[in-house]
């Protein structure tokens, strides 16, 4: 290429950078960046004013924020207690341990219809753990912390795995170190355990985040759906589908891209700033 | 501070690592461990240190009972082989560490904090380096860093595990000298593991040899060098080579054939000399062998033999000017030696004690 581009060009020992960074481009814009820029393209056609008027349909807002809200909720809950399940499995060993280790995992190998059914029947107020909390006055299903917990179930793995290995990389001795200079457990825990793990709980927390606001199938049994209250943006777009409302359908996917792609961005950057300031490679 | 342990015993899965210890360090002391891979000596580190319980026994701190203190609460500075550095904190958050994990009213300001980590910094001679992360130093700096997050508590004993382990020879060499001045300015009460012999005997007030989770002797470096008090120790601390000889009307005999040493012993034993203490050539008498080979060692000469029918190997040295062909027969004789009961002669010759130094 006669165009030099300094920046890129850097002299390297791993040969192949153009080859693999032209590929990369083509199968993205294959994948990801045409079948994406599809959407933008049918929103184009709408016009900004109609566009304005769709997206900010009150029925649309609400529907977003249920889906934004409680998949932030279940990431968070996740980055806790997906930590929580990680250091057990990295740290203890106990009877039963390869029978946990691989139950992480059974919400990426199940149909989420399937998980959405069960979680249901668990929470619904005649179900196991609903009906004593019915009891409580503590409604689930049909609400949106039946969403809440069928998107916790779905994004668990994602954090514990992605965690996990991180984990597995601390040495005992640190740990010991911390204790030899009078550190507290909790000081231990807090101040050198978490920050080294910083990264990877961001990563996780953006994986399961993600995941959640994508999520369809476990959600929908749960949900029961009322709109303005339990109704989650994927399913409004298929309502709006079904009614032969393509141009709704596509001005709320559009909404839902940028928001999505916002957020990936800024945690990307996030965590791109925690990885220079505790990982180090 | 005075470290002594009391009869402290430690199984792994009811498999032994420590069989019932005793060993006193006086205040001050800087004492090295040395033993054979899997010997005990990291567990024992680490009980002082309290991140193991023993089985059994008592570890006392001065007069107070170490055993019934938690880690945090035992003010013990230990430096891990792999330094255990934490890696997100700069290298002068990682020596103020300790200081800023005290509770509250005993915690200083954090300028305080600062202005003692740099000291301590100064000292292990790594000023400067405060804003850099333990990634972006050298082995022999994050050894150093590891000391000084150590030091920084005011250790009342400071436990090295393996100090040098990853460092090539020639820092090994500087940072042992260095230690030492260490230990001599600041008079720690210190304990290091070491699986080099030569730095054991070159740093230690006292060494303290291990084999099979037992103390076999613990003594000065001269002591343990010159009066072994164990075969094992003799084999295991400097060169030796050893002999099965027996012992009749004070006279040795190695196969049947007089030795010309004489020991005030009786039957059967290990006789074990040191390469440089033999007489060798024509005269020296006593004891021929086979060579078989040699090889330069700094400033002697040192010769492989082959004793008898038994093919029995020994090395002795000779003057660097002295050749000899393989194939040749040479004479020698031991100036120094000792003689250890033989295996199986009831307990392990490893373990008894020695009876006898004798002069030929
Ligand atoms: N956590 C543990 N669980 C089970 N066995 C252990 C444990 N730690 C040590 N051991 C056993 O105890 C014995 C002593 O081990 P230790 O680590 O103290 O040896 P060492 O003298 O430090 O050896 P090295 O020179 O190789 O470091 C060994 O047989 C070892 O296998
Ligand atoms: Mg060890």
């Amino acid at each position: 290429m006669a165009l030099a581009l300094p920046a890129l060009r850097r002299p390297s020992v791993i040969p192949g950078f153009g080859l693999t960074l032209g590929f990369t481009i083509l199968y993205l814009s294959l994948v990801v960046l045409i079948p994406l820029s599809g959407v933008v393209w049918r929103t184009a056609d709408l016009g900004w004013a109609e566009f304005l008027r769709l997206a900010t349909d009150e029925r649309t807002l609400a529907a977003l924020k249920v889906s934004f809200g409680c998949a932030f909720a279940a990431a968070a809950l996740n980055v806790v207690f997906g930590a929580l399940v990680a250091w057990v499995l990295v740290r203890y060993r106990f009877p039963g341990r390869p029978l946990l280790d691989a139950a992480v995992d059974l919400p990426f190998a199940l149909p989420t219809a399937v998980a959405g059914i069960a979680l249901t029947a668990l929470y619904a107020p005649d179900g196991w753990i609903g009906g004593p909390l019915a009891a409580l006055g503590l409604k689930i299903a049909w609400t949106p912390l039946g969403i809440v917990v069928a998107l916790v179930f779905v994004g668990l793995p994602f954090v514990v795995r992605t965690v996990q290995p991180v984990m597995e990389e601390i040495e005992r001795e640190i740990e010991e170190a911390s204790a030899t200079l009078g550190a507290s457990r909790a000081r231990t825990v807090f101040r050198v355990l978490a920050p080294s793990l910083s990264p990877a709980l961001l990563t996780g927390f953006a994986l399961a985040f993600a995941r959640g606001v994508g999520e369809y199938g476990s959600v929908i049994f749960i949900a029961g759906n009322l709109p303005y209250r339990s109704e989650i943006a994927p399913l409004l777009i298929v309502i709006r589908l079904e009614e032969f409302n393509y141009a709704a359908a596509t001005a709320i996917a559009a909404v839902m891209l940028a928001i999505s792609f916002a957020m990936l961005l800024a945690i990307n950057s996030l965590q791109a700033w925690s990885r220079r300031r505790y990982g180090h490679g | 501070m005075e470290v002594r342990i009391e009869a402290v015993a430690k199984d792994f899965d009811r498999h032994p690592a420590l069989h019932e210890i005793d060993l006193a360090i006086a205040s001050g002391e800087l004492a090295a461990l040395v033993g054979p891979s899997g010997s005990g000596k990291t567990t024992l580190l680490r009980l002082i240190a309290g991140l193991e319980t023993p089985g059994r026994g008592r570890i006392l701190f001065g007069e107070e009972d170490a055993s019934r203190l938690s880690v945090q609460a035992r003010r013990v500075g230990f430096v891990f082989q792999h330094y255990a550095l934490f890696r997100h904190m700069t290298v002068l958050e990682n020596v103020g560490f300790g200081l800023s994990a005290r509770p509250r009213a005993l915690r200083p300001a954090r300028a305080e904090i600062d202005r003692r980590a740099r000291e301590l910094l100064e000292l292990v001679q790594l000023g400067g380096l405060e804003k850099r992360y333990p990634p972006q130093l050298s082995g022999g700096q994050r050894q150093r860093v590891a000391l000084a997050r150590a030091l920084a508590i005011e250790p009342r004993v400071l436990l090295l595990d393996e100090p040098f382990g990853a460092l090539d020879a020639q820092v090994r060499r500087d940072l042992r000298r260095w230690l030492r001045e260490l230990h001599d300015r600041t008079g720690h009460t210190t304990v290091f593991v070491t699986h080099d012999q030569e730095e054991a005997l070159e740093l230690a007030d006292r060494v303290v040899v291990m084999s099979q989770g037992r103390i076999e002797q613990a003594a000065t470096p001269d002591e343990v060098y010159d009066r072994p008090a164990t075969a094992f120790v003799h084999g295991f601390i400097g060169e030796s080579s050893r002999l099965p000889v027996r012992v009749e009307g004070g006279e040795v005999f190695l196969d049947d054939r007089p030795t010309g040493l004489r020991a005030d012993w009786e039957g059967p034993a290990e006789l074990f000399f040191r390469p440089h203490q033999a007489l060798v050539g024509d005269g020296a008498g006593g004891l021929a062998g086979m060579v078989t080979g040699g090889r330069r060692i700094a400033g002697v000469r040192r010769v492989e033999l082959e004793l008898g029918a038994a093919h029995r190997r020994v090395e002795v040295d000779l003057p660097l000017a002295q050749s000899c062909a393989p194939g040749t027969l040479l004479a020698f004789r031991p100036t120094a030696f000792r003689l250890y009961p033989l295996a199986g002669e009831g307990r392990p010759a490893d373990r008894a004690p020695a009876r006898q130094l004798a002069h030929g």
